[in-house]
């Protein structure tokens, strides 16, 4: 018991600021506005139909320059070294997709097979 | 528990739960590596339990911690998490379609949870918004079935990194799942040329402009591949069987 009380102590709940959790309060509200920007207002327009078709690029696009950076870049710097165990996870994964595609849980079987590459390399050697 | 009853009951709310379910694992275990990033980087574990709990939006949060810790005034740190958000602008513009239907609330709640899983497996789904009733409601119930199961299991394995902070380390390397379920949705957005491009020049200008503030490299990469794609489609459009 007592052990659990010092732990929550530790939380800080003591010098509790109401304006960190304003700000964490207002940064839900930024969540809301930027992902339903477009279709806040009801003000009738519709997206031009060349913008609409250009959309079918958005996501990939958006989804790749996510995900490449995290597998290929160490603090903002391009990797200069093939030691590095992201490599082999993320080509094992995509290689179990591409085997599997198709299948209802490749995308699940992706992200097995990356790991049973990429701890022990991580863990094991330390790539 | 946010979205109307008849969303709940339709099939395609099953359908979408299930499919992000697939991904859930490794959601779950990114959501867990943030909770332990935001409980060990200098605010207090009430603030990060909150922020957990509230902001939904992990690359905001991890780009709003430092400031909080630092003090900094409260229009710089929402501006920070509007600008490091600004790719869902992007995503909103290509929901609209899809959602003008709804009473402005719904709307809003179903923004807050299109998160990035949720509007990539959306659209893949639903290349089109729907025009009857009947599509609509399918494609709604769609989304709020998926979006439920990701913010499930983020928020709930987020909060679970903060409470137990102290005994997983970093170095296990668990976050990685994160960057492999992303890496499975990318390749199963990968269905025709000009899509293999797009992702390939998001990549490559994403990489090329990381040293950009408050990952802006993102929104640059997605209007650089936009664009690209649109002028080239015209000599290089997938042929039907492809699309």
């Amino acid at each position: 018991m007592e052990t659990l009380l010092v732990y929550l102590n530790a939380w800080g709940w003591d010098d509790w600021n109401p304006w960190t959790f304003l700000t964490i309060l207002l940064m839900a509200c930024v969540t809301v506005v930027t992902r339903s920007f477009f279709f806040i207002s009801d003000a009738p327009w519709t997206l031009p139909s060349w913008a609409q078709r250009g959309m079918q690029y958005a996501p990939i696009a958006a989804l790749s320059a996510v995900v490449l950076p995290e597998i290929v870049m160490t603090q903002g710097i391009f990797i200069h070294s093939l030691a590095d165990a992201r490599i082999y996870g993320a080509i094992a994964g995509a290689a179990f997709f591409s085997w599997q595609r198709g299948s209802g849980q490749a995308v699940l079987g992706t992200i097995v097979a990356g790991m049973l590459v990429y701890v022990p390399l991580h863990v094991g050697l330390g790539w | 528990m946010f979205f109307p009853f008849q969303q709940r009951r339709h099939p395609a709310y099953r359908q979408g739960f299930m499919e992000m379910l697939a991904v859930a694992p490794g959601i779950a275990a990114w959501g867990l590596m943030t909770g332990v990033a935001m409980a060990t980087s200098g605010i207090h574990r009430s603030e990060a339990l909150a922020m957990a709990l509230l902001v939904f939006a992990g690359s905001s949060q991890l780009a709003a911690i430092p400031l909080l810790a630092a003090g900094a005034p409260l229009w710089v740190i929402l501006a920070t998490a509007f600008c490091v958000n600004l790719r869902f602008v992007v995503f909103s513009a290509h929901l609209r379609n899809y959602l003008m239907h709804l009473p402005r609330r719904q709307r809003m709640v179903l923004g807050f949870f299109a998160a990035d899983l949720t509007y990539f497996l959306f659209t893949k789904r639903y290349p089109v918004p729907g025009t009857t009733e009947a599509e609509r409601a399918e494609q709604m119930a769609y989304l709020a079935g998926n979006a439920t199961i990701n913010w499930l299991s983020w928020t709930g394995c987020s909060v679970l990194g903060v409470v137990l902070a102290n005994y997983i380390p970093a170095a296990w390397g668990l976050g990685f799942a994160g960057v492999l379920a992303l890496t499975g949705i990318l390749c199963s957005l990968a269905t025709n040329r000009m899509r293999v491009l797009s992702a390939a020049t998001g990549a490559v200008v994403a990489i090329s402009a990381y040293a950009l503030p408050l990952k802006l490299n993102i929104l640059v990469a997605i209007a650089v591949s936009v664009v690209l794609c649109m002028v080239l489609e015209s000599y290089w459009a997938p042929t039907p069987q492809e699309a």
